[in-house]
């Protein structure tokens, strides 16, 4: 197993520690080795999109990040706390659950399907967690959720159960549900590929408006003009692995590698 | 019709043994089977299969030999030992036999919520303990309905199982009027005290699940 990489040495002494770090990153599941070794970090106020052809592990990598996957081997530190680190065997031992949970606050997420609180209505989605996790009053928090509501365009909707919205307005509603929890880091998994194609467009929207007021953002996704638009830096993922990642410009002006250049080619 | 009115009273008397034992049933199985349950899909593989052997116990024997045998043969196993008299033997048989059965209600309820739920709370930062709570019992109430229904109403007619141990449920009552007055009028009477509880029960249910549809 490989020592500590250049990027994690260089990030554990510098001042400012990156929002998220992986390194060397294993993952299998039984004996198909899902990740293999992938390594990357998130500067604060960057938005990286992963992209990849279907299996090749980048929603793994991402669900792996805030331990809805434990990893096998390597190392994951949230904005300077380790999370979880290769021991002297090379197997990745995870911090006491407390500290994991404590860690994995920091990050919101975002799923293909949503998964909103059927029983619950948008507004309570928005303010369970702040009231059940938090202990924050009811009162406290329902104009933050109000707030947010508004800003993802769904205000009108606060009485209204899920099952009565589409797609793209579920999907606003769980960010705006993850953003009350105010994380420093948003991860979205694949957050348009449940959806009709014409309403990605909201919810890419919304995402670029997060973007542009600096959240630090992590999304593996197949919306190759967010990519290019919205995106920062792009990570290309292929068979567990972690083929280039660079900023977006140059990402698809001069893809580097082979297999970037004709999953490219593929997706046009 | 005064015949029928001259039976009321010893048949209302019984019935309520009948819904006394039904209502305490209730109250203790249920907090029971849903321990059961939460044992049960727990990471604890001794405690789960214990529960699993429990629930096999339950549900593999007749609850009328549960019965006879809390009643009369417990007094002399060794350590657990205890002598119950009968309406406390039947209520203790009764929650046992009922909390296996509503703990695989349970069970199957909890394991028809979506992996997604458990992950949606999980990022947000809940517990095991307040997902269970808030997220996912609340919808598993709504589908557990119609199976609790159907077993509630089973509940209701089991009552009439006591009988063995000489307790003057509804049915007992009955019989003990029919074979008094060679007409089987007590029986038509108490079919119809069944009937109604079961209406009410019916109906209860249906206000529940009307309530708990307003999501879908």
């Amino acid at each position: 197993m490989p020592s500590m990489t250049e990027a994690a040495s260089i990030a554990s002494s510098a001042a400012t520690s990156p929002m998220i770090l992986a390194d060397d990153i294993h993952k299998r599941f039984g004996s198909h080795e899902v990740l293999k070794g992938v390594s990357l970090t998130l500067a604060k106020g960057e938005v990286i999109a992963v992209i990849g052809p279907s299996g090749s592990g980048k929603s793994t990598f991402l669900r792996c990040l805030n331990h809805l996957e434990t990893i096998d081997a390597g190392r994951i530190d949230i904005e300077g706390d380790t999370l979880a680190a290769n021991d002297a065997q090379g197997r990745a031992r995870y911090v006491a659950d407390a500290e994991v949970r404590r860690i994995c606050a920091r990050m919101g997420m975002v799923f293909q399907h949503f998964n909103l609180f059927p029983h619950l209505t948008v507004l309570q989605n928005v303010v369970e967690a702040p009231i059940t996790v938090k202990g924050i009053k009811r009162e406290a928090i329902l104009p933050k959720a109000e707030e947010l509501l508004r800003k993802v365009g769904l205000l009108d909707k606060r009485d209204a159960y899920p099952s009565r919205l589409s797609g793209g307005q579920k999907q606003r509603v769980a960010i705006a549900r993850a953003l009350a929890m105010e994380p420093d880091i948003m991860l979205f998994d694949e957050p348009t590929s449940a959806l009709d194609p014409e309403l990605t467009g909201e919810v890419l929207r919304t995402m670029r408006q997060l973007a542009d007021e600096h959240m630090t953002m992590l999304v593996v996704t197949h919306e190759m003009g967010f990519a290019r638009e919205v995106a920062s830096r792009v990570a290309f993922m292929d068979g567990g692995k972690l083929i280039e990642s660079q900023p977006s410009a140059a990402f698809f002006a001069n893809p580097q590698h082979p297999r970037t250049r004709a999953f490219l080619e593929s997706m046009l | 019709m005064d015949y029928i009115l001259s039976i009321i009273g010893p048949l209302a008397e019984g019935s309520l043994v009948t819904l006394k034992l039904f209502f305490i049933t209730l109250a203790l199985a249920v907090p029971l089977g849903l321990a059961l349950a939460l044992v049960r899909i727990s990471r604890f593989t001794v405690a789960s299969q214990a529960v699993n052997g429990y629930i096999w116990l339950m549900r593999g024997t007749p609850l009328m030999l549960q019965l006879l045998f809390i009643y009369f043969a417990l007094p002399f196993v060794p350590v657990v030992g205890i002598r119950l008299p009968d309406f406390p033997a039947a209520i203790v048989a009764f929650a046992l036999n009922y909390a296996a059965y509503f703990a695989e209600i349970f069970r199957a309820g909890i394991q028809s919520i979506d992996r997604g739920q458990y992950e949606g709370a999980k990022v947000l930062g809940f517990s095991y303990g307040q997902t269970m709570r808030r997220i996912v019992l609340p919808q598993v109430v709504k589908r557990i309905l119609p199976p609790m229904s159907n077993e509630t109403i089973t509940l209701v007619k089991d009552t009439s199982l006591i009988y063995v141990l000489a307790l003057n449920d509804l049915l007992r009552a009955a019989r003990g009027i029919v074979q008094r007055d060679f007409t089987i009028t007590p029986f038509v009477v108490a079919a119809a005290f069944y009937l109604l509880m079961t209406l009410v029960l019916t109906w209860f249910f249906q206000r529940l699940e009307k309530r708990h549809a307003v999501y879908d």
